[in-house]
């Protein structure tokens, strides 16, 4: 939706706060950022800021997420919620907007707009109000759009997210960033461009489905931030079930309200950029509209207050129509529709209805587990790291693969996320495959780990045997193992005649390492673990090796 | 004497202007021709008698008491209102654009600003202090759907009422069709109305 008025004075208001934290970025060495953008203000980078800070731009970036109510109806009617159907089939009259038609409102969406606001820690208010936004579009048929402006069901809360840090530190950084309200809204129908006939196909089956519109303030700095803030707000949704949280089936989507300015001045002009269909283009569009906005300030030029598409081939973002200066949406209270009220067990109506009645410390004691719960119960079972967890959680279905190779193997947790995450999870992304795609099972992989905690066959084997299974031939690791001979050497002769040989054959080396280079000795090692193909036991040889060239 | 704004279509809510205060009109209106019920002639007579002229009050034999006779209220002094609202033609323009109006020509804007002042008698009314209202129905209970399916499947019945339709989707012009530029659109006016 097009920047309102109200969000055009939450800016203007913002401009007269002085803000003593500045909050800065850090960027990381996979960030596709400029140097510049990567010199300016780094909160643990210090050595690279030249320049005095007061003469950096900085990124300024908030978010307005409509995410989709996961729910069977719609939130003002009786249709049906789904993703793909025939155009207008999911379509009641009041959707259609046809004159004699009310709104009813769904409960499930109440609930489920509760759920996220008490998960995000928001103020839930207790008497909530509707209103007409009055805009002309032909997916709109009503001509407005109930949403909740004066006083939308909650305020004020936080969302707490970890930005992964890799590089030498690898390890996770807590942000967060301020909710300003969470609001109940419908959304519009879905028009087709046909450009052969220049006209517009309207579809009406996404018109009036409940939205959760979540504003957030302008805390954070730059697309890397912004991405990690939407996972986490995906996974949260998930989490509770209250939406799926599918960026490219349109059921979450974000727009982002971009700006720059030096530290301690007024916050720069804003853009809003639109039509983003992943958290990984959410990232890049933010970054080159950052860059692109610097490069105007810095030119002497002024940013437009514009509002622009994103586009993912070219990676660049560009001016979408104007529209005729700033739009005036003409708020009204919603007539039809009395207020929201909300209760606790306490004030609730003793002679009410139980199913016109809801509930908030009921929906508090429901709540199912977030994904920080999840994190700190994995890291408190399992003592795996902060930043294992992490990942394992950012992961759809990971968390369940790994606790499932717990569960079947002898072999420690600490081992077994190693396994899971780098071996694992390096083949999924790189074959662009998810967990659920993985052609080996847990029971398969715990399979593997068992022969290797047993000592039945080394750790370089254990990798060849993990690529054998990854090719999904069918046969299981122990199989794997007989058939290719890979189980460990133990003939204690065998491979002291090898080290012999490889000691005989390379005297040059001998005479380094008995000069005193001792990194020549993994040279060594490398050939006597390719002549016993990976089977004999590292530690042994390399004993054996220092033995024969003292 | 009154004038509404009847060009003014419904999406501003419809003021009508009353000058003078007329009798209020209720529904149901005991007249004294009425002893028997002998069908529609009787009606036609009784609605027209409560149409043709106002000044038939005076002496209804069966009058409501609690109908006044004479107003009971007093206008309100100039003196007490806020400054008239002019309304510029840039805002007017505005105004068009936004709701699809049209004001037509000066005697439209004219109404338009002799509505806001009838408007600004509210100004009289102290209300520091006072919460404003959410609506008129705010004491009411706002009703709770569960959320169940059953609704929608009329695609052949909706799309029948469109004009033009395109495998199953409503066909619509691209984008918005802007309004034409003021001059140009006088032109257009003065040519529609002949």
């Amino acid at each position: 939706m097009a920047a309102s008025l109200v969000g055009v004075l939450a800016v203007v208001r913002n401009v007269s706060v002085k803000r003593t934290v500045r909050s800065k970025c850090l960027i990381s060495s996979s960030h596709v950022c400029t140097r510049r953008l990567g010199a300016s203000a780094c909160r643990n980078a210090k050595a690279q800021v030249k320049r005095s800070l007061s003469q950096e731009l900085v990124g300024v970036v908030g978010l307005e997420i409509h995410a989709q109510i996961h729910a069977s109806t719609k939130l003002f009617s009786g249709s049906q919620v789904r993703f793909s159907s025939p155009p207008n089939s999911l379509v009641s009259f009041f959707d259609a907007s046809l004159p004699g038609t009310l709104p009813v409102l769904n409960r499930r969406c109440v609930e489920a707009a509760v759920m996220t606001g008490l998960a995000l820690n928001c103020t839930i208010n207790k008497k909530s109000l509707f209103d007409r936004k009055h805009y002309f579009y032909a997916d709109l048929p009503a001509g407005y759009q109930i949403t909740q402006q004066r006083l939308p069901v909650a305020v004020d809360g936080r969302l707490s997210y970890g930005v992964l840090v890799d590089g030498s530190q690898n390890h996770v950084l807590e942000r967060s960033v301020r909710i300003k309200q969470i609001q109940l809204e419908q959304d519009s129908g879905k028009s087709l461009r046909d450009g052969h006939r220049s006209q517009t196909l309207i579809d009406l089956n996404r018109a009036g489905i409940g939205l959760m519109e979540l504003v957030m303030e302008p805390d954070m700095c730059c697309g890397e931030e912004a991405a990690a803030a939407v996972r986490e707000l995906q996974l949260i949704l998930q989490a509770l079930g209250t939406c799926q949280g599918n960026m490219s089936e349109g059921q979450l989507r974000v727009d982002a309200n971009v700006s720059v300015h030096r530290p301690g001045e007024p916050l720069g002009v804003r853009t809003e950029v639109k039509n983003i269909n992943s958290a990984r283009f959410l990232a890049r569009a933010i970054d080159y509209e950052l860059q692109r906005q610097m490069a105007v300030v810095e030119s002497g030029g002024t940013v437009v207050n514009e509002t622009r598409a994103f586009d993912f081939k070219s990676g660049q973002t560009i001016p979408m129509r104007d529209k005729e200066g700033l739009q005036d949406y003409r708020f009204m209270p919603e007539p039809n529709l009395p207020p929201l009220l909300l209760y606790d067990q306490q004030t609730a109506p003793m002679d009410a209805d139980p199913t016109q009645v809801i509930l908030i410390d009921q929906i508090q004691e429901q709540l199912p587990e977030l994904p920080r719960v999840t994190r700190e119960r994995l890291v408190k079972t399992y003592g795996i790291l902060p930043e294992h967890s992490f990942t394992l959680v950012n992961e759809d279905d990971l968390v369940d693969y790994f606790v499932s190779v717990v569960q079947r193997t002898k072999a420690e947790p600490r081992k077994v996320i190693g396994w899971v995450l780098k071996d694992l999870l390096g083949q999924l992304k790189q074959r662009c495959l998810s967990t659920a795609q993985s052609p080996i099972s847990p029971l398969a992989l715990a399979e593997l780990l068992d022969l290797l905690e047993a000592g039945r066959i080394s750790s370089p084997a254990a990798k060849l045997v993990f690529q054998e299974l990854w090719k999904g031939t069918g046969r299981s690791a122990e199989q794997i193992v007989e058939q290719q001979d890979l189980g460990v050497m133990r003939d204690h002769g065998e491979i002291e005649r090898i080290c012999q040989s490889v000691i005989d054959s390379h005297p040059e080396e001998v005479r380094a390492i008995r000069g005193g280079n001792r990194n020549v000795l993994n040279k060594l090692m490398g050939r006597v673990m390719k002549q016993t193909k990976g089977r004999a036991d590292p530690l042994l040889v390399r004993t054996l090796l220092e033995e024969k060239t003292s | 004497m009154y004038c509404t704004l009847g060009r003014i279509t419904s999406s501003l809510q419809c003021v009508a202007l009353y000058l003078r205060p007329v009798r209020h009109r209720c529904g149901v209106y005991v007249g004294p021709h009425v002893v028997e019920n002998r069908g529609g002639q009787n009606i036609t007579r009784h609605r027209k008698k409560h149409t043709t002229s106002l000044s038939q009050s005076q002496t209804p034999h069966h009058h409501n008491p609690k109908v006044p006779q004479t107003p009971t209220w007093e206008c309100v002094r100039e003196d007490q209102l806020p400054l008239p609202t002019k309304v510029p033609p840039d805002l007017v323009d505005k105004l068009e654009r936004l709701a699809l109006l049209d004001f037509r020509n000066q005697d439209g804007v004219d109404c338009l600003e002799k509505a806001i002042r009838f408007a600004d008698q509210l100004h009289v009314v102290n209300t520091d202090g006072v919460e404003p209202m959410a609506s008129v129905l705010e004491d009411r209970t706002l009703y709770l759907r569960d959320d169940r399916i059953e609704e929608g499947d009329c695609a052949e019945q909706l799309l029948g009422l469109a004009r033009n339709t395109l495998e199953g989707y409503y066909v619509a012009p691209p984008g918005n069709i802007p309004l034409p530029e003021r001059d140009e659109r006088e032109v257009l006016l003065k040519y529609s109305e002949m």
